[in-house]
Protein backbone atom coordinates (compact mmCIF):
# COMPACT_ATOMS: atom_id res chain seq x y z
CA UNK A 1 0.00 0.00 0.00
CA UNK A 2 0.88 3.53 -0.73
CA UNK A 3 2.38 5.76 2.33
CA UNK A 4 1.55 8.74 1.39
CA UNK A 5 1.66 12.09 3.91
CA UNK A 6 -1.07 14.36 2.34
CA UNK A 7 0.41 17.69 1.58
CA UNK A 8 -3.20 18.95 0.15
CA UNK A 9 -5.52 17.62 2.68
CA UNK A 10 -3.36 17.81 5.66
CA UNK A 11 -5.98 19.77 7.73
CA UNK A 12 -9.42 19.62 6.48
CA UNK A 13 -10.19 16.84 9.60
CA UNK A 14 -8.62 19.22 12.11
CA UNK A 15 -10.51 21.26 14.78
CA UNK A 16 -10.88 24.67 13.20
CA UNK A 17 -9.24 23.85 9.87
CA UNK A 18 -11.32 26.71 8.23
CA UNK A 19 -9.90 29.41 10.09
CA UNK A 20 -6.82 31.73 9.45
CA UNK A 21 -5.03 31.29 12.83
CA UNK A 22 -5.34 27.37 11.88
CA UNK A 23 -3.80 27.66 8.42
CA UNK A 24 -0.67 30.23 9.40
CA UNK A 25 -0.19 27.77 12.55
CA UNK A 26 0.49 24.87 10.44
CA UNK A 27 3.20 27.00 7.96
CA UNK A 28 0.50 29.17 6.07
CA UNK A 29 1.10 31.62 3.59
CA UNK A 30 4.73 30.96 3.83
CA UNK A 31 4.62 29.83 -0.29
CA UNK A 32 3.14 33.45 -0.68
CA UNK A 33 6.02 35.36 1.28
CA UNK A 34 8.94 33.35 -0.55
CA UNK A 35 6.89 33.63 -4.15
CA UNK A 36 6.80 37.18 -3.34
CA UNK A 37 10.80 37.41 -2.90
CA UNK A 38 10.48 35.71 -7.04
CA UNK A 39 9.96 37.57 -10.15
CA UNK A 40 6.77 36.10 -11.95
CA UNK A 41 9.06 34.59 -14.69
CA UNK A 42 10.83 32.39 -12.31
CA UNK A 43 7.56 31.38 -10.85
CA UNK A 44 5.70 30.55 -13.92
CA UNK A 45 9.07 29.04 -15.16
CA UNK A 46 8.98 26.91 -11.17
CA UNK A 47 5.34 25.55 -11.82
CA UNK A 48 5.87 25.05 -15.53
CA UNK A 49 9.10 22.41 -14.41
CA UNK A 50 7.10 20.96 -11.39
CA UNK A 51 5.00 19.43 -14.54
CA UNK A 52 1.53 20.18 -12.87
CA UNK A 53 -1.34 19.34 -14.83
CA UNK A 54 -4.92 21.08 -14.16
CA UNK A 55 -7.28 19.36 -11.76
CA UNK A 56 -10.59 20.37 -13.01
CA UNK A 57 -10.66 17.86 -15.64
CA UNK A 58 -8.59 18.23 -18.71
CA UNK A 59 -5.26 18.32 -17.21
CA UNK A 60 -3.90 20.82 -18.96
CA UNK A 61 -0.45 21.83 -17.93
CA UNK A 62 -0.75 25.10 -15.61
CA UNK A 63 2.46 26.37 -15.94
CA UNK A 64 1.85 26.98 -19.87
CA UNK A 65 -1.26 27.98 -19.07
CA UNK A 66 -0.13 30.79 -16.97
CA UNK A 67 2.68 31.68 -19.48
CA UNK A 68 -0.05 32.06 -22.15
CA UNK A 69 -1.37 35.45 -20.38
CA UNK A 70 -0.22 37.87 -22.35
CA UNK A 71 2.86 39.95 -20.21
CA UNK A 72 1.90 43.46 -21.36
CA UNK A 73 -1.69 42.97 -21.72
CA UNK A 74 -2.74 46.32 -19.15
CA UNK A 75 -5.26 44.70 -17.38
CA UNK A 76 -5.84 40.35 -16.83
CA UNK A 77 -8.14 38.73 -14.41
CA UNK A 78 -7.82 35.44 -12.83
CA UNK A 79 -11.20 33.17 -12.11
CA UNK A 80 -11.51 30.89 -9.33
CA UNK A 81 -13.00 27.70 -10.64
CA UNK A 82 -15.65 26.55 -7.20
CA UNK A 83 -17.91 25.18 -9.31
CA UNK A 84 -17.59 21.62 -8.55
CA UNK A 85 -20.63 19.47 -10.17
CA UNK A 86 -19.09 16.76 -12.17
CA UNK A 87 -21.14 13.85 -10.60
CA UNK A 88 -18.91 11.84 -8.12
CA UNK A 89 -16.57 15.15 -8.01
CA UNK A 90 -16.34 16.06 -4.33
CA UNK A 91 -13.13 17.38 -3.39
CA UNK A 92 -13.31 21.24 -4.30
CA UNK A 93 -15.76 21.44 -1.62
CA UNK A 94 -14.19 19.86 0.89
CA UNK A 95 -11.41 22.46 0.46
CA UNK A 96 -13.70 25.32 0.24
CA UNK A 97 -15.36 24.42 3.44
CA UNK A 98 -12.50 22.96 5.56
CA UNK A 99 -9.19 25.30 4.18
CA UNK A 100 -10.55 27.86 2.22
CA UNK A 101 -7.20 29.49 2.83
CA UNK A 102 -5.05 26.56 0.98
CA UNK A 103 -6.99 27.92 -1.83
CA UNK A 104 -6.66 31.70 -1.20
CA UNK A 105 -2.35 31.32 -0.89
CA UNK A 106 -2.70 29.66 -4.53
CA UNK A 107 -4.60 32.56 -5.81
CA UNK A 108 -2.75 34.92 -4.76
CA UNK A 109 0.69 33.73 -5.86
CA UNK A 110 -1.12 32.79 -9.41
CA UNK A 111 -2.12 36.66 -9.78
CA UNK A 112 0.80 37.70 -9.07
CA UNK A 113 2.71 35.18 -11.48
CA UNK A 114 0.49 36.50 -14.35
CA UNK A 115 0.28 39.88 -13.30
CA UNK A 116 -3.76 40.05 -12.41
CA UNK A 117 -4.98 42.74 -9.49
CA UNK A 118 -8.89 41.59 -9.65
CA UNK A 119 -9.73 38.35 -9.37
CA UNK A 120 -12.94 36.35 -8.78
CA UNK A 121 -14.08 33.27 -7.09
CA UNK A 122 -17.08 31.90 -9.23
CA UNK A 123 -18.73 29.08 -6.49
CA UNK A 124 -21.86 26.68 -7.07
CA UNK A 125 -24.87 28.35 -6.01
CA UNK A 126 -25.71 25.40 -4.25
CA UNK A 127 -22.40 25.49 -1.68
CA UNK A 128 -24.18 27.55 0.76
CA UNK A 129 -21.34 26.77 3.86
CA UNK A 130 -18.66 26.76 0.87
CA UNK A 131 -19.93 30.63 0.43
CA UNK A 132 -19.74 31.42 3.68
CA UNK A 133 -16.00 29.83 4.33
CA UNK A 134 -14.66 32.05 1.08
CA UNK A 135 -16.45 35.23 1.97
CA UNK A 136 -14.68 34.48 5.63
CA UNK A 137 -11.64 33.53 4.82
CA UNK A 138 -10.83 36.60 1.98
CA UNK A 139 -12.11 39.06 4.72
CA UNK A 140 -9.16 37.62 7.17
CA UNK A 141 -6.85 37.79 4.26
CA UNK A 142 -7.51 41.00 3.84
CA UNK A 143 -7.26 42.28 7.55
CA UNK A 144 -4.03 39.43 7.70
CA UNK A 145 -2.21 41.95 4.46
CA UNK A 146 -2.66 38.95 2.25
CA UNK A 147 -5.01 40.95 -0.07
CA UNK A 148 -5.58 44.17 -0.86
CA UNK A 149 -2.66 46.90 -1.40
CA UNK A 150 0.84 46.74 -1.23
CA UNK A 151 0.83 42.85 -0.27
CA UNK A 152 2.82 41.83 2.48
CA UNK A 153 5.20 45.49 1.61
CA UNK A 154 6.01 43.89 -1.60
CA UNK A 155 4.21 46.35 -4.00
CA UNK A 156 1.65 43.85 -5.32
CA UNK A 157 -2.13 44.81 -5.30
CA UNK A 158 -4.88 42.69 -5.15
CA UNK A 159 -8.67 42.40 -4.92
CA UNK A 160 -10.19 38.81 -4.67
CA UNK A 161 -14.58 38.47 -4.56
CA UNK A 162 -17.18 35.94 -4.29
CA UNK A 163 -19.45 35.55 -7.10
CA UNK A 164 -22.50 32.82 -6.51
CA UNK A 165 -23.51 30.93 -9.62
CA UNK A 166 -27.25 29.31 -9.62
CA UNK A 167 -27.62 26.33 -10.48
CA UNK A 168 -25.67 25.13 -14.11
CA UNK A 169 -23.08 22.19 -14.70
CA UNK A 170 -21.98 23.79 -17.43
CA UNK A 171 -20.72 27.28 -15.49
CA UNK A 172 -17.98 24.55 -14.62
CA UNK A 173 -16.42 24.85 -18.04
CA UNK A 174 -14.49 28.01 -18.68
CA UNK A 175 -15.61 30.02 -20.87
CA UNK A 176 -19.67 29.88 -19.89
CA UNK A 177 -18.23 30.75 -16.50
CA UNK A 178 -16.86 34.03 -17.90
CA UNK A 179 -20.30 34.63 -19.38
CA UNK A 180 -22.03 33.95 -15.89
CA UNK A 181 -19.79 36.63 -14.25
CA UNK A 182 -20.54 38.77 -16.46
CA UNK A 183 -24.26 38.63 -15.30
CA UNK A 184 -24.99 36.64 -18.61
CA UNK A 185 -26.48 33.11 -19.37
CA UNK A 186 -24.12 30.68 -18.65
CA UNK A 187 -23.67 29.94 -22.36
CA UNK A 188 -19.90 28.81 -23.57
CA UNK A 189 -18.14 30.43 -26.12
CA UNK A 190 -16.64 29.31 -28.94
CA UNK A 191 -12.70 28.80 -28.67
CA UNK A 192 -9.84 30.22 -29.85
CA UNK A 193 -10.22 32.65 -28.69
CA UNK A 194 -8.89 30.97 -25.28
CA UNK A 195 -9.27 33.01 -22.24
CA UNK A 196 -5.97 33.29 -21.67
CA UNK A 197 -6.09 36.02 -24.88
CA UNK A 198 -10.12 37.30 -24.75
CA UNK A 199 -11.67 36.43 -22.08
CA UNK A 200 -13.70 38.25 -18.86
CA UNK A 201 -14.98 41.83 -20.52
CA UNK A 202 -12.75 40.83 -23.10
CA UNK A 203 -9.27 40.78 -20.88
CA UNK A 204 -6.98 38.18 -20.57
CA UNK A 205 -8.02 35.81 -17.97
CA UNK A 206 -6.44 33.06 -16.34
CA UNK A 207 -9.27 30.36 -14.86
CA UNK A 208 -8.10 27.44 -12.57
CA UNK A 209 -9.38 24.81 -10.59
CA UNK A 210 -9.32 25.04 -6.72
CA UNK A 211 -7.50 21.60 -6.41
CA UNK A 212 -4.54 23.00 -8.62
CA UNK A 213 -4.62 26.04 -7.20
CA UNK A 214 -3.62 24.41 -4.17
CA UNK A 215 -0.38 22.50 -5.31
CA UNK A 216 1.23 26.01 -5.92
CA UNK A 217 2.19 27.01 -2.66
CA UNK A 218 3.82 23.65 -2.00
CA UNK A 219 5.89 23.70 -5.35
CA UNK A 220 7.07 27.05 -4.47
CA UNK A 221 8.20 26.05 -0.52
CA UNK A 222 9.65 22.73 -1.81
CA UNK A 223 10.70 23.40 -5.34
CA UNK A 224 9.40 21.93 -8.56
CA UNK A 225 12.11 19.48 -8.64
CA UNK A 226 10.47 17.90 -5.20
CA UNK A 227 7.05 18.14 -7.16
CA UNK A 228 8.01 16.33 -9.97
CA UNK A 229 9.31 13.53 -8.30
CA UNK A 230 5.86 12.23 -7.28
CA UNK A 231 3.93 10.43 -9.88
CA UNK A 232 4.48 9.35 -13.53
CA UNK A 233 5.75 10.22 -16.30
CA UNK A 234 3.45 13.05 -17.74
CA UNK A 235 1.31 13.11 -14.04
CA UNK A 236 2.92 14.58 -11.47
CA UNK A 237 1.60 15.49 -8.06
CA UNK A 238 -0.61 14.09 -5.49
CA UNK A 239 -4.44 14.08 -6.47
CA UNK A 240 -7.57 13.43 -4.89
CA UNK A 241 -9.60 10.83 -5.79
CA UNK A 242 -12.90 10.92 -4.66
CA UNK A 243 -14.27 7.59 -4.25
CA UNK A 244 -18.30 6.66 -4.12
CA UNK A 245 -20.48 3.80 -5.13
CA UNK A 246 -20.69 0.83 -3.64
CA UNK A 247 -17.57 0.56 -1.41
CA UNK A 248 -17.25 0.09 2.09
CA UNK A 249 -15.34 3.26 2.82
CA UNK A 250 -16.34 5.79 0.20
CA UNK A 251 -14.67 9.44 0.55
CA UNK A 252 -11.53 11.49 -0.58
CA UNK A 253 -8.22 10.17 -0.69
CA UNK A 254 -4.96 12.29 -1.53
CA UNK A 255 -2.66 9.81 -3.38
CA UNK A 256 0.60 10.19 -5.56
CA UNK A 257 -0.29 10.08 -9.21
CA UNK A 258 0.06 6.76 -10.96
CA UNK A 259 -1.33 4.77 -7.68
CA UNK A 260 -3.17 2.14 -9.32
CA UNK A 261 -7.47 1.72 -9.48
CA UNK A 262 -6.94 -1.41 -7.13
CA UNK A 263 -5.39 0.51 -4.56
CA UNK A 264 -7.67 2.87 -4.97
CA UNK A 265 -10.57 1.21 -4.15
CA UNK A 266 -9.89 -2.01 -2.34
CA UNK A 267 -6.76 -0.47 0.11
CA UNK A 268 -7.57 3.03 0.43
CA UNK A 269 -11.46 2.81 0.00
CA UNK A 270 -12.09 -0.25 2.01
CA UNK A 271 -13.19 -2.52 -0.90
CA UNK A 272 -16.80 -3.86 -2.61
CA UNK A 273 -19.26 -3.70 0.01
CA UNK A 274 -20.82 -7.15 0.81
CA UNK A 275 -17.68 -8.39 -0.62
CA UNK A 276 -18.92 -8.28 -3.91
CA UNK A 277 -17.40 -8.34 -7.28
CA UNK A 278 -16.68 -4.91 -9.33
CA UNK A 279 -18.79 -4.58 -12.60
CA UNK A 280 -17.82 -1.05 -13.18
CA UNK A 281 -15.89 1.47 -12.32
CA UNK A 282 -15.96 5.35 -13.55
CA UNK A 283 -12.69 7.02 -13.03
CA UNK A 284 -13.04 10.48 -13.49
CA UNK A 285 -16.44 11.74 -12.91
CA UNK A 286 -19.97 11.18 -15.04
CA UNK A 287 -18.58 12.41 -18.09
CA UNK A 288 -15.22 9.86 -18.67
CA UNK A 289 -15.59 6.33 -19.97
CA UNK A 290 -16.40 3.19 -18.08
CA UNK A 291 -14.07 0.84 -16.89
CA UNK A 292 -14.09 -3.16 -16.48
CA UNK A 293 -12.35 -4.89 -13.86
CA UNK A 294 -9.65 -6.22 -16.42
CA UNK A 295 -8.24 -2.44 -15.93
CA UNK A 296 -7.95 -2.45 -12.39
CA UNK A 297 -4.52 -2.64 -12.45
CA UNK A 298 -4.68 0.84 -14.66
CA UNK A 299 -2.23 3.37 -13.13
CA UNK A 300 -4.44 6.33 -12.02
CA UNK A 301 -2.84 8.82 -14.58
CA UNK A 302 -3.55 11.07 -17.68
CA UNK A 303 -1.85 9.20 -19.94
CA UNK A 304 -2.49 5.49 -18.50
CA UNK A 305 -5.98 5.90 -18.26
CA UNK A 306 -6.41 7.74 -21.88
CA UNK A 307 -4.33 4.73 -22.98
CA UNK A 308 -7.43 2.41 -22.11
CA UNK A 309 -9.97 4.86 -23.50
CA UNK A 310 -10.74 6.83 -20.59
CA UNK A 311 -9.72 10.00 -18.62
CA UNK A 312 -8.19 10.58 -15.43
CA UNK A 313 -10.87 13.76 -15.80
CA UNK A 314 -11.48 15.22 -11.78
CA UNK A 315 -10.16 11.87 -10.13
CA UNK A 316 -13.98 10.87 -9.51
CA UNK A 317 -13.79 7.39 -8.87
CA UNK A 318 -17.46 6.09 -9.06
CA UNK A 319 -17.70 2.03 -8.31
CA UNK A 320 -20.24 -0.07 -9.42
CA UNK A 321 -20.88 -4.27 -8.13
CA UNK A 322 -21.74 -6.93 -10.08
CA UNK A 323 -25.74 -6.29 -9.15
CA UNK A 324 -25.38 -2.87 -11.30
CA UNK A 325 -28.12 -2.38 -14.08
CA UNK A 326 -25.77 -0.65 -16.40
CA UNK A 327 -28.41 0.77 -18.90
CA UNK A 328 -29.93 1.95 -15.94
CA UNK A 329 -26.41 3.63 -15.10
CA UNK A 330 -25.84 4.96 -18.92
CA UNK A 331 -29.54 6.09 -19.09
CA UNK A 332 -29.09 8.42 -15.67
CA UNK A 333 -25.98 9.85 -16.90
CA UNK A 334 -27.38 10.93 -19.81
CA UNK A 335 -30.57 12.24 -18.12
CA UNK A 336 -27.59 14.43 -16.26
CA UNK A 337 -26.08 15.65 -19.39
CA UNK A 338 -29.51 16.27 -20.74
CA UNK A 339 -30.64 18.52 -18.00
CA UNK A 340 -27.88 20.42 -17.90
CA UNK A 341 -27.24 21.01 -21.89
CA UNK A 342 -26.92 24.67 -22.38
CA UNK A 343 -28.81 23.90 -25.40
CA UNK A 344 -26.89 26.30 -27.49
CA UNK A 345 -25.22 23.75 -29.82
CA UNK A 346 -28.20 21.58 -31.51
CA UNK A 347 -26.18 18.78 -31.47
CA UNK A 348 -25.75 18.55 -27.91
CA UNK A 349 -29.43 20.17 -27.15
CA UNK A 350 -31.39 17.62 -29.58
CA UNK A 351 -29.05 14.41 -29.96
CA UNK A 352 -28.46 14.54 -25.90
CA UNK A 353 -32.38 14.45 -25.71
CA UNK A 354 -32.80 11.84 -29.09
CA UNK A 355 -29.81 9.54 -26.87
CA UNK A 356 -31.89 9.89 -23.67
CA UNK A 357 -35.07 8.85 -25.62
CA UNK A 358 -33.59 5.68 -26.83
CA UNK A 359 -32.32 4.82 -23.70
CA UNK A 360 -34.89 5.26 -22.13
CA UNK A 361 -37.05 2.73 -24.58
CA UNK A 362 -33.75 0.49 -23.95
CA UNK A 363 -34.15 0.49 -20.41
CA UNK A 364 -38.32 -0.15 -20.83
CA UNK A 365 -38.16 -2.78 -23.00
CA UNK A 366 -39.72 -1.08 -25.57
CA UNK A 367 -36.86 -0.92 -28.32
CA UNK A 368 -36.33 -2.34 -31.65
CA UNK A 369 -33.42 -4.54 -32.53
CA UNK A 370 -31.73 -1.47 -34.08
CA UNK A 371 -32.31 0.90 -32.14
CA UNK A 372 -28.20 0.43 -30.27
CA UNK A 373 -27.10 0.88 -34.26
CA UNK A 374 -29.14 4.66 -34.22
CA UNK A 375 -27.44 5.16 -30.77
CA UNK A 376 -24.05 4.95 -32.61
CA UNK A 377 -25.64 7.25 -35.17
CA UNK A 378 -26.61 9.78 -32.94
CA UNK A 379 -23.70 9.78 -31.25
CA UNK A 380 -21.32 10.13 -34.54
CA UNK A 381 -23.60 13.60 -34.61
CA UNK A 382 -22.76 14.84 -31.26
CA UNK A 383 -19.58 14.26 -30.23
CA UNK A 384 -16.66 16.73 -31.21
CA UNK A 385 -19.40 18.59 -32.84
CA UNK A 386 -20.19 21.47 -29.91
CA UNK A 387 -19.04 24.96 -28.81
CA UNK A 388 -17.66 23.06 -25.68
CA UNK A 389 -16.24 19.22 -24.36
CA UNK A 390 -19.81 18.49 -23.24
CA UNK A 391 -21.23 17.06 -26.24
CA UNK A 392 -18.32 14.85 -26.54
CA UNK A 393 -18.61 14.45 -22.55
CA UNK A 394 -22.22 13.33 -22.55
CA UNK A 395 -21.11 10.64 -25.35
CA UNK A 396 -18.86 9.20 -23.64
CA UNK A 397 -20.88 6.85 -20.95
CA UNK A 398 -22.93 5.63 -23.78
CA UNK A 399 -20.44 4.78 -26.23
CA UNK A 400 -18.31 2.91 -23.30
CA UNK A 401 -21.50 1.34 -21.91
CA UNK A 402 -22.33 -0.09 -24.80
CA UNK A 403 -19.26 -1.67 -26.26
CA UNK A 404 -18.09 -2.95 -22.29
CA UNK A 405 -21.89 -4.30 -21.35
CA UNK A 406 -23.42 -4.52 -24.61
CA UNK A 407 -24.51 -8.35 -23.64
CA UNK A 408 -26.90 -5.94 -21.45
CA UNK A 409 -28.43 -3.61 -23.63
CA UNK A 410 -28.99 -6.27 -26.47
CA UNK A 411 -30.54 -8.32 -24.08
CA UNK A 412 -32.94 -5.52 -23.35
CA UNK A 413 -33.86 -4.65 -27.21
CA UNK A 414 -36.52 -6.56 -29.13
CA UNK A 415 -34.98 -8.82 -31.45
CA UNK B 1 -30.92 54.48 -33.82
CA UNK B 2 -33.25 52.34 -32.65
CA UNK B 3 -33.89 54.25 -29.72
CA UNK B 4 -35.28 57.30 -32.13
CA UNK B 5 -37.43 54.66 -33.74
CA UNK B 6 -39.10 53.84 -30.98
CA UNK B 7 -39.31 57.11 -29.78
CA UNK B 8 -40.97 58.49 -32.67
CA UNK B 9 -43.80 55.71 -32.30
CA UNK B 10 -46.11 56.91 -29.19
CA UNK B 11 -47.14 53.29 -28.53
CA UNK B 12 -43.75 52.09 -28.53
CA UNK B 13 -42.21 52.89 -25.22
CA UNK B 14 -37.76 51.85 -24.58
CA UNK B 15 -37.64 49.95 -22.42
CA UNK B 16 -34.15 49.28 -20.58
CA UNK B 17 -31.00 51.47 -21.26
CA UNK B 18 -30.07 51.38 -24.82
CA UNK B 19 -26.02 51.12 -23.46
CA UNK B 20 -25.49 48.06 -21.16
CA UNK B 21 -23.52 49.22 -18.05
CA UNK B 22 -21.53 45.83 -17.79
CA UNK B 23 -20.49 46.19 -14.22
CA UNK B 24 -24.26 46.81 -13.66
CA UNK B 25 -25.11 43.35 -15.98
CA UNK B 26 -22.34 41.66 -13.55
CA UNK B 27 -24.11 42.01 -10.57
CA UNK B 28 -27.32 40.40 -12.16
CA UNK B 29 -26.99 37.13 -10.28
CA UNK B 30 -26.68 38.84 -7.11
CA UNK B 31 -29.53 41.03 -7.55
CA UNK B 32 -31.66 38.29 -8.64
CA UNK B 33 -30.70 36.11 -5.04
CA UNK B 34 -31.65 39.38 -3.30
CA UNK B 35 -34.69 40.01 -5.71
CA UNK B 36 -35.78 36.12 -5.12
CA UNK B 37 -35.13 36.31 -1.11
CA UNK B 38 -38.96 38.24 0.06
CA UNK B 39 -41.47 35.34 -1.80
CA UNK B 40 -39.38 32.67 -2.08
CA UNK B 41 -39.17 32.93 -5.73
CA UNK B 42 -38.94 35.82 -9.19
CA UNK B 43 -42.48 37.36 -9.58
CA UNK B 44 -42.30 39.50 -12.81
CA UNK B 45 -42.75 42.68 -10.77
CA UNK B 46 -39.39 41.74 -8.82
CA UNK B 47 -37.83 40.98 -12.67
CA UNK B 48 -38.90 44.40 -13.69
CA UNK B 49 -37.24 46.36 -10.78
CA UNK B 50 -33.75 44.16 -10.68
CA UNK B 51 -34.04 45.21 -14.83
CA UNK B 52 -34.96 48.75 -13.96
CA UNK B 53 -32.19 48.93 -11.17
CA UNK B 54 -29.58 47.60 -13.31
CA UNK B 55 -30.87 49.47 -16.79
CA UNK B 56 -31.75 45.99 -18.26
CA UNK B 57 -34.30 45.05 -20.00
CA UNK B 58 -36.72 42.51 -18.80
CA UNK B 59 -36.76 40.04 -21.31
CA UNK B 60 -32.66 39.84 -20.55
CA UNK B 61 -32.96 39.40 -17.05
CA UNK B 62 -36.06 37.00 -17.36
CA UNK B 63 -33.94 35.01 -20.08
CA UNK B 64 -30.71 35.43 -17.61
CA UNK B 65 -32.97 34.22 -15.02
CA UNK B 66 -34.57 31.28 -16.30
CA UNK B 67 -31.64 29.38 -17.51
CA UNK B 68 -30.36 29.12 -13.64
CA UNK B 69 -32.06 26.12 -11.65
CA UNK B 70 -32.05 28.38 -8.27
CA UNK B 71 -33.95 30.83 -9.48
CA UNK B 72 -37.71 30.48 -10.13
CA UNK B 73 -40.25 31.61 -11.43
CA UNK B 74 -42.91 29.80 -9.86
CA UNK B 75 -44.09 30.18 -5.98
CA UNK B 76 -42.17 27.06 -3.84
CA UNK B 77 -43.63 25.27 -0.54
CA UNK B 78 -42.37 27.26 2.40
CA UNK B 79 -39.81 23.85 2.74
CA UNK B 80 -38.25 23.15 -0.12
CA UNK B 81 -37.15 19.86 -0.06
CA UNK B 82 -34.43 18.77 -2.90
CA UNK B 83 -33.36 14.76 -3.00
CA UNK B 84 -30.08 14.40 -4.93
CA UNK B 85 -30.48 12.60 -8.36
CA UNK B 86 -27.10 12.35 -9.11
CA UNK B 87 -25.40 8.62 -9.88
CA UNK B 88 -23.75 7.87 -6.37
CA UNK B 89 -27.05 8.29 -4.30
CA UNK B 90 -28.67 5.89 -6.84
CA UNK B 91 -25.77 3.64 -6.50
CA UNK B 92 -26.10 4.02 -2.50
CA UNK B 93 -30.09 3.14 -2.35
CA UNK B 94 -30.81 6.93 -2.59
CA UNK B 95 -32.36 9.00 -5.56
CA UNK B 96 -35.99 7.86 -6.32
CA UNK B 97 -35.86 5.73 -3.15
CA UNK B 98 -35.65 8.48 -0.66
CA UNK B 99 -37.99 10.65 -3.21
CA UNK B 100 -40.45 7.80 -3.04
CA UNK B 101 -39.77 7.52 1.28
CA UNK B 102 -40.45 11.56 1.41
CA UNK B 103 -43.06 11.91 -0.73
CA UNK B 104 -45.38 8.95 0.52
CA UNK B 105 -44.70 10.65 4.18
CA UNK B 106 -45.90 13.87 2.65
CA UNK B 107 -48.46 12.56 -0.41
CA UNK B 108 -46.11 14.57 -2.47
CA UNK B 109 -44.25 13.09 -5.62
CA UNK B 110 -41.76 14.94 -7.13
CA UNK B 111 -42.23 18.65 -8.64
CA UNK B 112 -45.59 19.13 -6.65
CA UNK B 113 -46.21 21.32 -3.64
CA UNK B 114 -48.54 20.91 -1.14
CA UNK B 115 -51.79 22.34 -0.58
CA UNK B 116 -50.87 24.08 1.99
CA UNK B 117 -47.54 25.47 0.48
CA UNK B 118 -45.59 23.85 3.33
CA UNK B 119 -43.73 21.57 1.29
CA UNK B 120 -42.07 21.30 -1.97
CA UNK B 121 -40.37 18.03 -2.86
CA UNK B 122 -38.45 17.64 -6.47
CA UNK B 123 -34.96 16.42 -7.81
CA UNK B 124 -31.91 17.76 -8.12
CA UNK B 125 -28.53 17.24 -9.80
CA UNK B 126 -25.44 16.18 -8.43
CA UNK B 127 -24.94 17.97 -4.38
CA UNK B 128 -21.25 16.68 -4.66
CA UNK B 129 -22.30 14.75 -1.09
CA UNK B 130 -21.51 11.44 -3.25
CA UNK B 131 -18.77 10.55 -0.53
CA UNK B 132 -21.62 11.10 1.84
CA UNK B 133 -24.67 9.21 -0.17
CA UNK B 134 -27.57 9.27 -0.13
CA UNK B 135 -28.47 13.59 0.24
CA UNK B 136 -30.85 15.40 -0.07
CA UNK B 137 -31.14 19.44 1.01
CA UNK B 138 -34.33 21.20 2.75
CA UNK B 139 -33.93 24.95 1.95
CA UNK B 140 -29.68 25.82 2.64
CA UNK B 141 -29.49 22.89 4.93
CA UNK B 142 -27.69 20.09 3.47
CA UNK B 143 -28.53 16.48 5.20
CA UNK B 144 -26.61 13.76 4.30
CA UNK B 145 -25.81 9.53 4.83
CA UNK B 146 -29.78 9.42 5.10
CA UNK B 147 -31.39 6.44 6.61
CA UNK B 148 -35.30 6.47 6.50
CA UNK B 149 -34.95 6.94 10.70
CA UNK B 150 -33.06 10.05 9.68
CA UNK B 151 -35.64 11.23 7.52
CA UNK B 152 -38.49 10.69 9.45
CA UNK B 153 -36.38 13.02 12.43
CA UNK B 154 -36.23 15.99 9.35
CA UNK B 155 -39.76 15.37 8.49
CA UNK B 156 -41.55 15.32 11.77
CA UNK B 157 -39.26 18.53 13.07
CA UNK B 158 -40.31 20.40 10.16
CA UNK B 159 -43.97 19.39 10.72
CA UNK B 160 -43.51 20.51 14.22
CA UNK B 161 -41.78 24.28 12.62
CA UNK B 162 -44.04 25.15 10.70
Amino acid sequence: MTTWQPILLSRVTQPNSEKIATYLDSGGYTGLRKALTMSPDQIIAEVKASGLRGRGGAGFPTGAKWGFIPKDAPVKYLAVNTDEGEPGTFKDRLIVERDPHAILEGVIIAAYAIGAHRAFVYIRGEFFLGVKRWIKAIADAYQYGFLGKNILGSGFDLDLSVHRGAGAYICGEETAMIESLEGHRGEPRLKPPYPAQIGLWGQPTLVQNCETLVNIPHIILRGSQWYASIGTEQSKGPKIFCVSGHVNRPGNYELPLGVTLREVIYEHAGGVRLGRNIKAVIPGGASTPMLTPEHLDVPMAFETLQAVGSALGTGAVMVMDETTDMVEVVRRITSFFVHESCGICTPCRLGGRRMLDSLERIAGGRAAADELAKLDVLMHGISGLTFCPMGTGMCEPVSSGLTRFRDEFEARVRS
Amino acid sequence: MNQQVRGENPKVQPVGSAVIDPGKQAVLLAALYIAQEQKGYLTPEAVERVANRLGLRPGDVYSTASFYTLFRTEPVGHYLIQVCDGLSCYLCDGADRIAGYVGAKLGLKPGETSPDGRFTLEMVQCLASCGTAPAMRVNDQLYENLTPAGIDAIIERLMGEV
